[in-house]
């Protein structure tokens, strides 16, 4: 019956924001609809600035936290900025998401360019992007660390010595950035996925060296959907640096980022059209959808959109896996300091 | 009213039992420390014994000994404010405490973090404030470590003013306000993202019995988190603690006592007395009587037999075994007090360090321990307590089942939530409005 199973299927997100965030019942109801669509994960921005009129915001890890005892199988991917915050608290922050969802965060890395921001700290002045991108770049990779200080099997309960950990097994990461440092280990176990999905939006140029050296996942967003040129122009080039640091392409997850707003069952099945059309010329391997209304725009997109997808075979229709990682066909990362002292 | 309604009721709470020395993970029962189900249990447990919250303590660098991360005791934990924001979905009632540093962490960012935390639970949000200033916790952050002792406080008084201008700063109609802020520690200004919370202000907690923090706690924390436990002691520590409060304009039920303490069933005192004791032995394995030894003595003590005698040397007070830990005041006056107790009653140094360390525990049948805890109360030595259990996941369940009917019964713990937040729990009012700031 299916014309086509493709070795990967396409992949989907959504974007739960709103400007109205006065308690968790509205991401719930959404993200549990985004469950229901068997999406891999859904995204939840934040920002240190200030709120734009109007707007009230939640810490965005924390929405998801509370997310994961009401939803399943599906990822929940924050932006944690890496301006403001402590590279040791982003660590622990994204890899506790991990414990108490049993392996379904994320982490969409950002930065903070505004002097709002930076006055709301009042500890240095707000820096230009290109500093603030070398910076991301340097915590994501401190924060990979932290994440493998801890070998999975460090905790060893032997009761004959006394010893809760096998302390060989935990690891310094003894990182020296250029504006920070951090002795580690991490305060928190490895996390169920070894490491949490690492998302960067990769559209401008600045991004795209810390999105090739760490993303998992890599939107670009689309400014023209006559174009499918332009992404597949950002895609070719994150493929392209990607192998210049030595890692395999397809290991990142290109994801098209396009707003949507749906008002009818018609909207749904054109939107189903282009994702197919863009999925079969091979410009991305899915698309983050990100509603102009997720009350309205949600309901058609998992009701319209995804089952056209399911009938044509380019999307599955249950979870076959448990983590987001699985759902994203990704391995989970071996560590690096296991396999140092193995190799050792 | 009836004399039952006017009893005063005692506040309860649950820490979780993670890493400290009272958790013993060698029990066959004890679960994971790290799995979300273990806080799941814990948290429904202390929620169905109608707690007013449930504790979680904060770790920012594992701590070490003689240069080498300290393996005896459970090492590793989630990050707090995480973990509640998740048991905010699991628990309708229970307020969920976070532990954070003062030290490390910038007032907007935790403001905002706090106030989420108190949104997404309905109003059942604390921060249980902690200064640390060693520069071994601060080699894991940006800032260093450099906080003069003296300055840890006075930064942690203004961290919590400036957090308390930021909750301030969205009047309760949901009309936010430019906010200004230019102390000592922090100069900021700008617009503070998340509305005011339910509670207006989540509950402060201190923890810490000394001067300074007594004082910062009268001048600004909803409840105080102390070790001191015997009813004695506790009835001094509460008379100064309350005694402070006239001083910043406040009245004594404005802040809450609550000690920290074990708790010990059987059936019998002799059962539970029996049991307290091989709780005490799990606890202090022979490698940790060692290991607590050797941070008082400041020396290493490897070579001695934990079931031997105690060392006849003298400690080294420039001997800093340990990192990451509250440090001991005097070593000398500590093994001298140590040495007496050992000659008087001839024990080794395992069974010496077992009878010196340790909480004020309540140990004996049910009945005998809601009549102890309810005479704390009732004497003027406690608001309440902050139950310490040392087994995860199970730890409360004894208490929950047994404990609590009995205090139900005298009229000293409430019998139903009176209200959806933790502020409702405890007895405190919102706070009030404050004019915004000219920004």
């Amino acid at each position: 019956m299916s014309p086509l199973v493709p070795t990967r299927p396409l992949h989907l997100a959504v974007a739960l924001d709103r400007p109205d965030a006065r308690d968790a019942e509205p991401y719930a109801r959404t993200a549990r609809l985004a469950e229901h669509g068997r999406l891999d994960f859904v995204t939840l921005g934040d920002t240190l600035g200030p709120p734009r009129r109007g707007e009230r915001r939640l810490d965005a890890l924390a929405v998801l936290a509370r997310l994961a005892p009401v939803t399943e199988r599906i990822g929940l991917v924050p932006t944690v900025t890496t301006t403001h915050t402590e590279p040791f608290h982003v660590s622990s922050a994204v890899s506790t998401l991990d414990w108490v969802s049993g392996g379904r965060a994320g982490w969409t890395v950002d930065v903070s360019t505004g002097e709002a921001d930076a006055r709301h700290f009042g500890r240095k002045a707000a820096a230009p992007a290109p500093e603030l991108w070398q910076e991301a770049d340097e915590v994501a990779d401190v924060v990979t660390r932290l994440w493998d200080s801890w070998e999975d099997d460090a905790e060893i309960r032997d009761v004959a010595t006394g010893r809760f950990i096998d302390r060989d097994k935990l690891h310094y990461v003894d990182y020296e950035g250029t504006a920070f440092s951090v002795r580690g280990p991490s305060i928190v176990p490895r996390p169920p996925q070894g490491h949490p999905v690492i998302a960067v939006d990769a559209t401008d140029p600045l991004p795209r060296t810390a999105a090739a050296r760490h993303a998992d996942v890599a939107y670009v967003r689309v400014k023209d959907t006559g174009n499918p040129g332009a992404v597949r122009g950002v895609r070719d080039e994150l493929h392209r640096r990607a192998r210049a640091f030595g890692r395999d392409p397809g290991r990142i997850v290109v994801l098209a980022s396009l707003p949507v707003a749906l008002y009818a069952a018609a909207d749904a099945v054109a939107l189903a059209d282009l994702a197919g059309a863009w999925y079969a010329d091979g410009v991305v391997d899915g698309f983050h959808f990100r509603p102009e209304n997720p009350d309205r725009d949600l309901p058609l997109l998992v009701d319209g959109t995804v089952p056209v997808l399911q009938h044509r075979g380019l999307l599955r229709s249950f979870y076959p896996g448990g983590t987001l990682r699985e759902h994203l066909c990704l391995p989970r990362p071996a560590n690096r300091y296991a396999t140092a002292r193995e190799t050792a | 009213m009836t004399s039952r309604t006017r009893r005063r009721q005692m506040h309860l709470a649950a820490h979780f039992p993670g890493v400290n020395s009272t958790t013993v993970w060698t029990d066959p029962r004890s679960g994971s420390q790290i799995g979300f189900a273990s806080f799941v249990h814990l948290a429904r447990t202390a929620e169905r014994g109608l707690f007013d919250f449930f504790f979680l303590a904060e770790g920012l660098r594992l701590r070490e000994h003689k240069g080498l991360i300290h393996d005896l005791d459970v090492v590793g934990r989630p990050e707090s404010l995480t973990v509640l924001s998740a048991l905010a979905a699991v628990t309708d009632r229970i307020g969920l405490a976070a532990t954070v540093n003062a030290t490390f962490n910038e007032p907007y960012e935790l403001a905002r973090r706090l106030a989420s935390l108190d949104h997404l639970s309905g109003g059942r949000a604390a921060w249980n404030v902690v200064t640390s200033s060693d520069a071994f916790t601060g080699e894991n952050f940006r800032r260093g470590g450099y906080l003069d002792r003296a300055d840890r406080y006075t930064r942690a008084a203004e961290f919590v003013a400036t957090a308390r201008e930021l909750w301030d700063s969205w009047a309760p109609d949901g009309v936010p306000r430019p906010f200004a802020h230019a102390g000592e520690h922090f100069a900021i200004s700008g617009e503070f993202d998340v509305a005011r919370g339910p509670q207006g202000h989540p509950v402060v907690i201190q923890a810490g019995d000394s001067g300074e923090g007594r004082e910062f706690a009268a001048a600004d924390a909803d409840v105080i988190f102390t070790r001191h436990g015997t009813l004695e002691a506790g009835r001094a520590f509460y008379a100064d603690v309350k005694g402070r409060l006239a001083a910043y304009g406040r009245a004594p039920d404005d802040l809450k006592i609550m000690p920290g303490v074990t708790v010990v069933l059987g059936d019998t005192a002799a059962e539970a007395q029996e049991k307290a004791a091989e709780i005490r032995k799990q606890q202090v394995s022979p490698q940790t009587a060692l290991l607590t030894l050797e941070q008082v003595w400041g020396r290493d003590l490897s070579a001695y037999d934990p079931d031997g005698p105690l060392p006849d040397i003298d400690p080294d007070p420039d001997g800093e075994l340990a990192q990451g830990r509250v440090k001991i005041g005097d070593p000398f006056a500590v093994a001298a007090r140590w040495r007496a107790v050992a000659e008087a009653k001839g024990l080794s140094i395992r069974q010496t360090v077992i009878e010196t360390s340790g909480r004020q525990s309540f140990i004996g049948t049910p009945e005998a321990v809601a009549a102890q805890l309810d005479e704390f109360v009732t004497t003027g030595a406690a608001d309440g307590f902050i139950l310490i259990p040392h087994l995860t996941p199970g730890g409360l369940d004894d208490f929950v089942e047994r404990v609590v009917p009995l205090l139900q019964e005298r009229g000293a713990f409430r019998t139903e939530y009176t209200g959806p937040t933790l502020r409702d729990h405890l007895g405190l009012p919102l706070p009030a409005t404050r004019s915004p700031v000219k920004g």
